[in-house]
């Protein structure tokens, strides 16, 4: 049972990171400076079992940010009413602090590709968006946070940009943003644009919560850098400094380290929370 | 130039295909290898999601020949929704269907018994009767009585060893396996599931007292072809794994 202090709560200014089970004990018992846990909605959407029963435990203990990753608000078709009822029945449940998903397709069709597929910054684009975060928000029954993706390609028939895209966005349908920091360093190398001007241009006081993760180095068929968001390593110092960048702007925020392939063991993960607390840390009062 | 999701999700699933048009790199030149990171994140995230879900059919295949299969599967059974925890279920029949898997006519059984743990896992909980409260009865109302199962609770029938198959590639120092016909009963009695050797005659009890019978109607039943049915070897089992949920006992009027 949630109790009445839980239901009011928010994600604090304070370093979270994402949910995973082998760390279950050891979060419990050495938590540091982690004050929230982010999970992956997806994966608790079973009947019962351990999953659950966990997320029912840690959800006495930590402010839970419940983190979608395949409603696909971007898709051209309906939203898939299953799953947003599913999505409904868990963020009813459990009650989290937060309740975020992505401006992105992964849906067509009845197919779900298990990626975050990227969408051109179209009037028609927006439009759709729109509508369904307006969805999403009168079936969940609360406000939900859009997260900006990393980007790898641009399409030609784009006429926003992704900063003024998102603020229209947040304008239109009341929803508020997640900033990912990595993916804005991502898409800012691999589209050659600076990623201090799109920190810029971007909607920061509509930020509740700020995401770091690592990312891979590749390049494209003409030798340019191609940085590929992995979440499979440590965040970058380059990575850092653009946080530092934000949170001198945007004053305290939720900062969420994100790791989620060949997933460290706590220390490890602990110690880049920790990094994120210091972060918060510097920030002028 | 616009890119319908469409056009981009055929691409995406055909690495013959050519990058749709209206897709492009930041000096407005196509985008090339740039798409292929979309090609890539689907396969290997499908890919690794059938590693996770089928450990053993890995290890009997060897990791390369999962993924070359993995590969195959997912253009053919992309999955349906975004539940990873139930993608692979058309698994078994595609490997019933691979005409080179053929010579391992046991694999999809295996298959079925992986799904079967997966969504045991991930099933309702369910409160379990007393252990005693069955040896409570008296042996009148215990004829009489019907039971309820755990969502946890999963029958596997097959020609294969598939129990012993399953131990020998999960389980340090488990016998080989002989050749055999095996039925699996498989059951969660806390968090993680437990597969478990069923006696004869077995899985005929406990599907018909699935189907609403007294235990004294599908004890007749069933040793009316396996005369060495064991009762009580058969409830042991679902009481250890926390199968049981109920007991309903229809006293006849008097």
């Amino acid at each position: 049972m949630l109790d009445d202090a839980r239901r009011m709560q928010r994600l604090p200014a304070a370093p979270g990171v994402g949910y995973k089970p082998q760390h279950y004990a050891e979060i419990l018992d050495q938590p540091g400076p982690v004050g929230w846990l982010e999970i992956h909605a997806e994966n608790y959407m079973g009947d019962g079992g351990r999953p659950l029963a966990q997320l029912r435990h840690l959800s006495e203990r930590f402010p839970i940010s419940v983190h979608g990753v395949g409603l696909s608000i971007g898709g051209e078709g309906p939203l898939d009413a299953d799953h947003l009822a599913r999505l409904k029945h868990l963020v009813g449940w459990l009650n989290p602090a937060s309740f975020s998903e992505h401006l992105a397709w992964s849906t067509h069709d009845s197919q779900f590709l298990n990626d975050l597929l990227p969408l051109p910054y179209t009037d028609a684009t927006l439009a759709r968006i729109c509508d369904h975060i307006d969805q999403v928000q009168e079936t969940v029954g609360r406000q939900m946070l859009l997260e900006n993706p990393s980007s790898y390609l641009a399409f030609a028939e784009s006429t926003w940009s992704e900063p003024d895209f998102l603020r229209e966005v947040a304008r239109r349908t009341g929803c508020g943003l997640l900033l990912d920091v990595n993916n804005v360093f991502v898409s800012a190398t691999n589209l050659n644009y600076s990623p201090q001007a799109y920190i810029d241009a971007y909607p920061l006081d509509q930020v509740g919560e700020i995401h770091l993760g690592g990312h891979d180095e590749d390049q494209d068929d003409h030798g340019q850098p191609l940085l590929i968001d992995s979440h499979g390593r440590a965040v970058v110092d380059p990575v850092w400094a653009l946080l530092d960048y934000v949170l001198d702007q945007s004053g305290p925020k939720p900062v969420l380290i994100e790791w989620d392939n060949d997933v460290p063991d706590w220390p490890t993960l602990r110690a880049e929370a920790k990094r994120a607390q210091s972060a918060l840390d510097r920030i002028p009062a | 130039m616009s890119v319908s999701q469409s056009e981009f999700l055929a691409a995406l699933l055909d690495p013959a295909a050519p990058v749709p048009e209206g897709l492009l790199d930041d000096q407005a030149r196509p985008a090339g290898r740039r798409f292929s990171v979309y090609r890539n994140n689907v396969a290997v995230s499908l890919t690794e999601a059938m590693h996770q879900a089928f450990p053993v059919i890995t290890k009997l295949l060897g990791p390369q020949n999962m993924d070359g299969l993995a590969g195959i599967y997912l253009r053919r059974h992309p999955p349906a929704s975004p539940l990873m925890m139930f993608y692979g279920e058309n698994f078994p029949e595609f490997l019933a269907g691979t005409e080179q898997l053929a010579h391992l006519g046991y694999l999809p059984d295996v298959a079925r018994l992986e799904l079967a743990l997966r969504r045991a896992y991930h099933a309702a909980d369910s409160q379990p009767i007393a252990p005693d409260a069955l040896a409570a009865l008296p042996p009148e109302d215990l004829m009489q009585a019907r039971l309820g199962f755990a969502p946890t609770m999963q029958l596997i029938r097959s020609d294969w060893p598939i129990h012993a198959i399953w131990r020998f590639n999960t389980e340090d120092g488990a016998p080989k396996p002989e050749p055999g016909a095996q039925d699996v009963l498989n059951t969660r009695p806390e968090f993680d599931p437990a597969p478990q050797l069923l006696p004869p005659g077995g899985f005929d009890w406990i599907t018909a007292m699935q189907a609403g019978q007294t235990i004294g109607q599908a004890f007749e039943a069933t040793t009316a072809r396996t005369p060495a049915f064991d009762l009580g070897a058969t409830l042991a089992l679902l009481l250890q794994g926390s199968a049981i949920t109920s007991v309903t006992i229809e006293r006849p009027e008097t």
